[in-house]
């Protein structure tokens, strides 16, 4: 279907679902991946995911009903996380799904890099959102001009707006080596978070390199070809720096 | 009847009849806490356990595996004098033969495979029981051969048919074992002296005379039993006066089963709440702590690691290492609300921990939504540490089977007591559907199996075209099934007949007759394929479809899609429907199983290209398992399209293999806990029947290929039952690691 014939309230372009998702968000999780992202995040593991014209277009009726299936193994203590790609991408979407889960009492996320301008549908599907994973790309504003594209200036009035009208978050940080790892940004991330009032939870992602075969599926060069993943070592050391267990 | 040994037990009808579920509901504590009052093993327990761990060491430096074979003396319950692993130390007692891991021959089911195993194990039977055998006493093996019909050996031999107990005992009978345990066995006797007299009747036709005969047989066993019991210094014809006696009571009457019956899955049933009465007298009157209680369930349990029994190496390639199959219920709710979880539903489960992982015991927690909390975290924290435990579907069982049943072998449930099963192994839906297409020619030698039938000529399949003559094929190997199965049971009974066992039954026994499926993924993929791309054939010069070429893209199995689930649904209920045409044998009940067990591997390797695409050779899914590698949205849509089979028409179970990677499960051990309590208790509200719970890395099980001395006691589920990775084929050890193993990146 062409984009152009469809309302995108009612419909989405969705790379993929994982049914059973643990990792991202409390409990149980139905993931939907969206489909389309701005951002040019250089160990991006998901690349294939970027292409707004990818994916397939889904219904809301469709996804909604998916998800419906899983309630009882996400009712406790789980709920819908929406990933990708950039989910804000398709915010007038979201609003529509996520209306209808609050109705059914699910919990709502959306894993975010907040690198957005904060339009008042952005700030109307917030208010319909249990908790935001935001993936602060870089403290540094420059160096994270150099690894996404984008300065940071966006993803931090981002995490304000969060705090001011009290949306939860989870901090996330990817640590990759010689890249997000230096001290000096760990502690100027620290105090950063130390202004924000909604951060329930920090997390630290190692950096791996497991996506990289789809860069080159893709037939893309993959910039960080000569960056290890991060071990232990670099977890505690970041974990320390950051002032958690 | 009264018993000093009763003092203090709560009165019931259990006093005037044999009645082992009123007396646990009119006695049983249920423990709704958490497992802080566990102790670990004790020092007696360290020693003993140490010395089966050589023991285990010696017996997998054998020849095949096997430490020892008495090859002169004829299993039965009395037949060997007591046995003894380390007599101080053991709490329990109790040896098949005379010493430990020694293997005992049971020939009534079959002299063949008695003497077949023996040479494969480098020993040789004593001449004159081969003597005997060959030329006195006929076998259940002999009797089935004897009426075997062209057709049954032609399905038999192409392996349409598959798995039959014809040439091994048929097991999944579990006797109540706890009666001896509550009665003692003079009053068991007395019973079934008064079941004789209502059998003497005016009419005395060959079915009164028949039961007259059996009940005497249960009769005799249950004398027999008295005996084997006192060669260890026991009077077992009085109740047990206490927790120490009654497991050992009820240890003896499991042990006579598996003195007199080689059969392929020998349960022991519910018994850990059960023995729960017995510990907390003991407890509350202060002759007993908890370590002592403890170490009296970590002893029982190592001997029920020590069974074992004589079987071919192709028996043991069919069936993953050397499973018994001692499969124990635990926990599951009462019908008044109650929880059936004790504190010694904790203590047998504790000994995964005592005495570290092992596939047997085969431990099964009867799941329900509303067990404690405590109970539903220790499981859950138990599988990720071991991957010992199956799961299956009490809030759905009990709706048809009450709240005393049991589980024999893997999955197939039946009252304690009450309800036994005849094993049918499985038929080979997947080979069935090439023999429609083929018109009843095997698409792997060309010889015509089935009486002809019309083959399917076009150059692509015709979706209504294929599905009539599937039918038509599965009309005719129902048929075929039967018969092979009422002639392998009539047999069994004959020659073979279980009379411990059944012993421990009450007089009217509710027969079924448990059909199989295997490879059900296979079938509906195919015809979905069929359905909704193209399926082009392939034909060799004499035109027999060899292989599939697919066009497009078709829904798949295992995702949560109903236009293929549906199918899947479809077949289970059509076959089960032809079976029921046919009558059974002691008018048992037609049921129906989805479970491959591991034959899986074997299964598959006798089936051609199939139109799903899968390959000749390449291994099936394990038991209701979607086809390694189809499903393509998590692990919950392939719960969501395995729990949509219909349990109403598979009561003998549908079998689910889940394994996952510990980091996919959760990021912390907790939340793993708390992720696997919640994907459990979601699985079951969606009416999933059973599964298997493994949490391990890719990464340890190609290790453990390559350096088994490092992972002697490693433990994994594979549908139904938990094997020892190390004893796995090479071939097989390569199919769990290549099966989906859900890992996220």
């Amino acid at each position: 279907m062409d984009k152009k014939d469809l309302d995108l309230r009612y419909y989405a372009k969705v790379h993929s679902i994982e049914s059973f998702g643990t990792v991202d968000g409390p409990g149980i999780r139905f993931v939907l991946f969206l489909q389309g992202c701005h951002l040019k995040c250089k160990y991006c593991h998901n690349r294939d995911t970027w292409d707004i014209n990818g994916g397939k277009y889904k219904s809301l009726e469709d996804i909604f009903e998916k998800i419906i299936k899983y309630k009882n193994y996400i009712y406790p203590n789980g709920g819908v996380t929406v990933t990708g790609g950039e989910p804000l991408l398709q915010v007038k979407f979201l609003i529509e799904l996520f209306e209808k889960l609050k109705k059914e009492n699910i919990h709502t996320c959306i894993d975010t890099s907040g690198m957005v301008t904060l339009t008042d549908e952005i700030k109307y599907l917030l208010s319909l959102t249990d908790l935001v994973l935001l993936d602060i790309k870089h403290i540094n504003t420059e160096k994270c001009k150099d690894l996404v594209g984008f300065n940071n200036e966006k993803e931090l009035n981002f995490a304000k707006y969060l705090s001011d009208n009290n949306i939860h978050m989870w901090i996330r940080q990817v640590l990759i080596p010689d890249y997000t790892d230096d001290e000096k940004d760990l502690l100027k991330l620290k105090n950063f978070i130390s202004t924000l009032k909604t951060v329930d939870k920090i997390e630290i992602l190692p950096y791996h390199d497991i996506g990289k075969y789809k860069w080159k599926q893709l037939g893309i060069n993959y910039e960080l070809e000569n960056v290890r993943p991060a071990n232990n070592d670099d977890i505690n050391k970041a974990k320390k720096i950051l002032g958690i267990s | 009847m009264e018993f000093k040994e009763w003092n203090t037990f709560h009165p019931g009808n259990w006093k005037h009849e044999i009645n082992v579920r009123d007396f646990i509901q009119k006695n049983y504590t249920p423990y709704e806490g958490n497992s802080n009052f566990l102790t670990t093993s004790t020092e007696k327990t360290k020693k003993l356990w140490n010395e089966v761990l050589e023991l285990y060491k010696k017996e997998k430096e054998s020849n095949g595996g096997v430490l020892d074979i008495d090859t002169k003396t004829i299993s039965t319950i009395t037949s060997h004098n007591a046995g003894y692993i380390n007599k101080e130390l053991e709490q329990i007692v109790g040896l098949q033969t005379d010493s430990p891991l020694k293997r005992a021959i049971m020939p009534f089911g079959g002299i063949r495979i008695v003497e077949k195993s023996c040479e494969a194990y480098g020993q040789k039977v004593d001449p004159n029981i081969s003597k005997i055998f060959h030329t006195i006493r006929k076998t259940h093996n002999d009797g089935v051969f004897s009426v075997y019909t062209p057709d049954i050996r032609l399905a038999r031999s192409s392996h349409l048919i598959t798995g039959l107990p014809d040439g091994y005992g048929r097991g999944r009978i579990i006797g109540d074992y706890r009666r001896v345990a509550l009665y003692g066995v003079d009053i068991l006797i007395e019973e079934k002296k008064k079941d004789l007299e209502i059998l003497d009747t005016d009419d005395f036709t060959q079915e009164i005379i028949r039961e007259r005969e059996e009940i005497k047989e249960q009769i005799d066993s249950l004398e027999q039993l008295k005996t084997m019991a006192s060669k260890y210094g026991f009077d077992i014809s009085k109740p047990a006066s206490n927790a120490k006696e009654a497991v050992q009571w009820l240890y003896f009457g499991y042990l006579g089963a598996i003195k007199d019956q080689n059969g392929a899955a020998m349960s022991i049933g519910r018994t850990s709440t059960f023995l729960d009465i017995y510990f907390e007298r003991d407890l509350q009157n202060g002759t007993l702590t908890e370590e002592q209680a403890q170490e009296i369930m970590d002893h029982f349990v190592m001997k029920l690691r020590l069974v074992r029994f004589l079987r071919t190496p192709e028996y043991n390639e069919l069936f993953s290492g050397d499973p018994v199959w001692v499969t124990e219920s635990i926990g599951g709710m009462g019908i008044d609300g109650r929880t059936l979880v004790t504190k010694n539903s904790f203590r047998i489960l504790h000994t995964l921990e005592n005495l570290g992982p092992a596939p047997e015991p085969n431990l099964t927690v009867l799941w329900s939504t509303r067990l404690p909390e405590g109970f539903k975290k220790y499981t859950s924290d138990l599988s990720i540490k071991t991957s010992s435990i199956q799961y299956e579907n009490d809030d759905l069982m009990r709706i048809t089977l009450g709240d005393d049943y049991g589980i024999a072998c893997c999955v197939s449930p039946m009252k304690i007591g009450k309800q036994m099963q005849f094993f049918g192994a499985r038929a080979n839906l997947a080979k069935t559907l090439l023999y429609a297409i083929n018109g009843g020619r095997d698409e792997l030698t060309g010889k015509q199996i089935t009486p002809k039938y019309e083959p399917i000529t076009s150059e692509y399949l015709d979706y209504n075209e294929v599905m009539e003559k599937f039918n038509q094929m599965m009309d005719y190997v129902a048929k075929i099934y039967i018969k092979a199965l009422n002639a392998i049971h009539y047999m069994h009974d004959k020659y073979s007949y279980e009379a411990i066992e059944m012993a421990l039954h009450d007089k009217n026994v509710i027969r079924t007759m448990a059909c199989g499926i295997a490879g059900l993924s296979v079938v509906a993929d195919s015809l979905s394929a069929i359905k909704y791309a193209k399926v082009k054939v392939i034909r060799d010069e004499t035109g027999l479809a060899i292989d599939y070429k697919i066009e497009g893209d078709f829904p798949k199995f295992g995702n949560d899609d109903d236009t293929v689930d549906e199918i899947a649904i479809d077949i289970v209920k059509r076959f089960l429907r032809k079976l029921q045409q046919h009558q059974t044998y002691r008018n048992s009940k037609h049921t129906l199983s989805i479970l491959t067990i591991t034959s899986n591997v074997v299964y598959g390797k006798n089936t051609g290209n199939t139109p799903d695409g899968r390959k000749a050779g390449s291994p099936f899914g394990p038991g209701a398992n979607p086809l390694h590698g189809r499903d393509t949205n998590g692990a919950l849509s392939v719960m969501n399209s395995i729990a949509k089979l219909p349990f109403e028409e598979a009561e003998d179970g549908i079998s689910y293999t889940f394994s996952i990677t510990p980091g996919t499960l959760g990021k912390t051990e907790e939340e793993r806990i708390t992720n696997l309590v919640n994907m459990l208790d979601g699985y079951f509200k969606q009416t999933g029947h059973h599964m298997n719970v493994n949490v391990f890395d890719r990464s340890l099980l190609e290790d453990a290929m390559e350096h088994p001395e490092k992972y002697p006691q490693l433990t994994i589920r594979v549908s139904g039952y938990a094997v020892n990775f190390t004893k796995l084929t090479r071939e097989q050890q390569l199919d769990v690691i290549n099966r989906t193993i859900h890992e996220r990146i």
